[in-house]
């Protein structure tokens, strides 16, 4: 077990590195940089740029150095916890991202959350129903959900919720509490306004999952120790849960991985639309206004995000299912 | 053992023919037919059809079955087909204004009048400006009955930007008006730029499909042949890839498009920009394929009979699981249709002068739409639909792709 763990943090490491190298490239690709951009707008609306400033910022990270130093220096940086500095806020990345972060896997954890407890029952139930009438609609539901665009689910029930709930509209908490301590109230108002963006982004992957476990709990349901244990007399209950519910219950586990840069990017846009307070808006603003550093570090953030939770699943899978060997076969 | 061996004919034999003595041979029947070897091989029509069916034939006759995969299909050819014909389709042009007619609700199509069935036809808009908002308000006048007009001479278009025409399939009355699915804030017909938008929208997920299809058999290919470092390079790459969230390196590839671009090479980006990131999961079902193929009887045989890797892979390999491959791209293409409409939606992906749904549901961003202008939502109809069809045909043709089974 543990030479598995190692063997899979080592991985991990020429991953991460492909994946800084990745975004690094991308968010360098577009011509010019954020402060040719600033200087030109500055110049058409007639003012003076300060020029010693910018020429300071520039000198600091690097950008006359050749490009491989550059990713050198941001790497680097990223290593030690210096995430870059956000032209465009006028503050190191790590100031501007702070909440945001917080909101972000808040928002992204409830969103897990919320599939695993919505799709659980609902996939056990369709699949020993199968072919019913509640096990059609319930596909049925779930493929409407697999191809709702989730910004405009995200409108509508921002609108429903207004009118008659009465959630104020728009971000993670009533406006009363943005700038107030933490406390009960502010918490619960968090919560309130924490439902749609979750039921909206949880949508899609909770669909997924809820095929899925059908799918798998079906395949588990025809085989031949389920039709012993039946012979045997095993109520129903106890035999599905004992047995088949178990097994069919590893995608649960594995796909913590897929599930994580879903959700992210599904949060990603409702959050563009629902205003939130998380990195979505933060990152689309970044991406336009070619503020490097910031957006270059978020990506680099989510991928991170991603393969830790890629990381985990594993181990929890490689735990929970004896079946799955810890060496890796080698393939032909 | 011998009642075993002729269960069929044994009782008939032994009511017939007196009980034999053990010395006496036993009586037997020769049938002076003249002897046909084949006889039994001879299959009826119908038969040989059946047994002889190519494999894609059998995964037609698989996906018939599939009734809801067929009308997914069914409405899937409709829309395709009637992306051609834009223009003959559209009561109105892309961007025909009408000035006097902004933000009118949709009109309904009514057939009885009076009690009596009639013609197809619309009820006019009476237009007041509400003083005390500003909000206009739009009221069917059902003195004003417009009769529609079907297959009639029309608003002018060129038919592929080449043949001048001037024939659509419906047309509002002389002088009235035809919303079906209302207007926007410059007073375009939104059906029309619907049956518009089609073009964009759809072929976006065909031609993201075509590029990542391409690159997953080439790559996964590359790595299921030639096995060893390659694949184990090629694995990690496509796992990087797909750690990435979509949506998020999907906005910073399409801000990568320089903003000069004309519309038409934008759209050629997001395409290309779709596809490069699917392609990983074509690549891992190619490479999968290979390898359990690779070790197939009939791969050994074309081996030994002296056929050339290449033959081997594009005549053996590759029909065998071209199915599977064709099923799975289906799947991809509505992915794909979201995340171009996800894109535009942002306004990272396709700009106004092209229209996709996605950049008609720019229309639609703010809560205001929803509470006073809520048809302007009405494409997303048009993606859900799009999208449910492409999943659910996919499904079909997956459970199809293995006609055998």
């Amino acid at each position: 077990m543990l030479s598995y763990i190692v063997h899979r943090i080592l991985i991990m490491i020429p991953t991460l590195l492909a994946i800084s190298i990745v975004i690094f490239t991308i968010i360098n690709l577009p011509p010019g940089d954020y402060f040719t951009t600033y200087i030109a707008e500055l110049q058409s609306s007639g003012e003076a740029a300060d020029l010693a400033k910018i020429n300071f910022l520039k000198m600091q990270y690097g950008f006359d150095k050749p490009i491989w130093q550059q990713y050198l220096f941001w790497a680097g940086g990223l290593l030690h916890g210096d995430m870059g500095y956000s032209f465009a806020y006028n503050l190191p990345v790590n100031q501007v991202v702070g909440d945001r972060l917080l909101m972000t896997f808040i928002v992204s954890f409830t969103t897990i959350l919320f599939t695993y407890i919505v799709a659980f029952p609902i996939g056990v139930y369709s699949a020993t129903h199968q072919y019913s009438w509640s096990d059609h609609a319930l596909t049925l539901l779930g493929f409407l959900g697999l191809a709702t665009p989730s910004f405009l689910l995200a409108l509508v029930l921002l609108y429903l919720a207004n009118v008659y709930l009465g959630i104020s509209i728009g971000g993670l908490m009533d406006p009363l509490y943005v700038n107030q301590p933490w406390s009960v109230a502010k918490a619960l108002s968090v919560a309130a306004h924490l439902c749609i963006p979750v039921v909206v982004i949880g949508t899609a992957g909770t669909a997924s999952m809820i095929r899925r476990l059908r799918a798998n709990l079906l395949d588990e349901l025809q085989k031949q120790y389920v039709v012993t244990a039946r012979a045997k007399g095993l109520p129903p209950m106890k035999l599905l849960f004992k047995y088949p519910l178990r097994m069919a219950l590893n995608p649960f586990i594995s796909d913590i991985g897929s599930l994580l840069p879903h959700v992210i990017s599904g949060a990603a846009i409702v959050s563009v639309v629902m205003s939130l307070p998380t990195t979505g808006p933060m990152l689309l603003e970044a991406l336009r206004s070619q503020d490097m550093y910031l957006a270059g570090s978020f990506l680099m953030f989510m991928a991170f995000l991603t393969v830790i939770g890629v990381f985990i699943s594993d181990l929890a899978l490689a735990v929970l299912d004896p079946r799955i060997r810890l060496q890796a076969g080698r393939s032909q | 053992m011998t009642d075993l061996l002729f269960a069929g004919d044994a009782p008939r034999d032994r009511a017939n023919a007196p009980p034999a003595k053990p010395s006496e041979p036993l009586p037997h029947f020769v049938s002076d037919a003249p002897f046909d070897p084949y006889l039994i091989e001879k299959m009826t029509p119908a038969q040989e059809r059946f047994y002889m069916a190519s494999e894609w034939r059998m995964v037609w006759w698989k996906l018939r079955r599939h009734r809801v995969a067929v009308v997914s299909g069914a409405v899937l050819l409709v829309m395709y087909v009637s992306i051609l014909f834009c223009e003959f389709l559209a009561p109105y042009g892309l961007d025909t204004r009408n000035t006097d007619f902004i933000y009118t609700p949709p009109q309904i199509v009514r057939i009885f009048h009076d009690g009596r069935l009639v013609a197809p036809f619309v009820y006019g808009f009476d237009y007041r400006l509400e003083m005390s908002n500003l909000e206009r308000v739009y009221t069917p006048n059902p003195q004003n009955r417009q009769p529609l007009r079907f297959f009639c001479r029309g608003e002018p278009y060129r038919l592929w930007g080449l043949l001048p025409a001037d024939l659509h399939v419906v047309c509002p009355a002389r002088g009235g008006q035809l919303f079906l699915a209302g207007t926007d804030r410059l007073g375009r017909d939104l059906l029309s730029r619907m049956i518009y938008g089609a073009r964009v929208s759809l072929t976006v997920g065909l031609l993201g499909v075509a590029v990542s299809f391409t690159l997953g058999i080439l790559i996964g290919g590359i790595a299921g042949y030639y096995g060893g470092w390659t694949d184990i390079l090629i694995q990690r790459g496509i796992e990087v890839i797909q750690s990435f969230p979509h949506l998020p390196l999907w906005m910073a590839l399409s801000a990568i498009l320089p903003v000069s671009w004309s519309p038409i090479l934008v759209y050629l980006g997001i395409t290309l920009i779709l596809g490069m990131i699917e392609w990983t999961h074509l690549a891992r079902a190619v490479r999968s394929k290979l390898l359990a193929l690779r070790e197939e009887d009939f791969c050994t045989a074309a081996v030994l009979m002296g056929a050339r890797p290449s033959r081997i892979i594009g005549r053996h390999l590759l029909p065998s699981f071209m199915s599977h491959l064709i099923a799975s791209a289906t799947l991809m293409i509505p992915g794909m249709i979201l995340g171009e409409t996800a894109l535009s939606f942002l306004g990272l992906g396709l700009r106004p002068p092209m229209t996709s749904w996605g950049v008609l549901l720019i229309e639609a961003q703010n809560i205001n739409v929803v509470a006073l202008y809520p048809w302007l939502m009405l494409p997303v109809a048009c993606v859900i639909i799009t999208v449910l069809a492409f999943n659910f045909f996919g499904d079909g043709l997956r459970d199809a792709a293995d006609p055998y089974h």
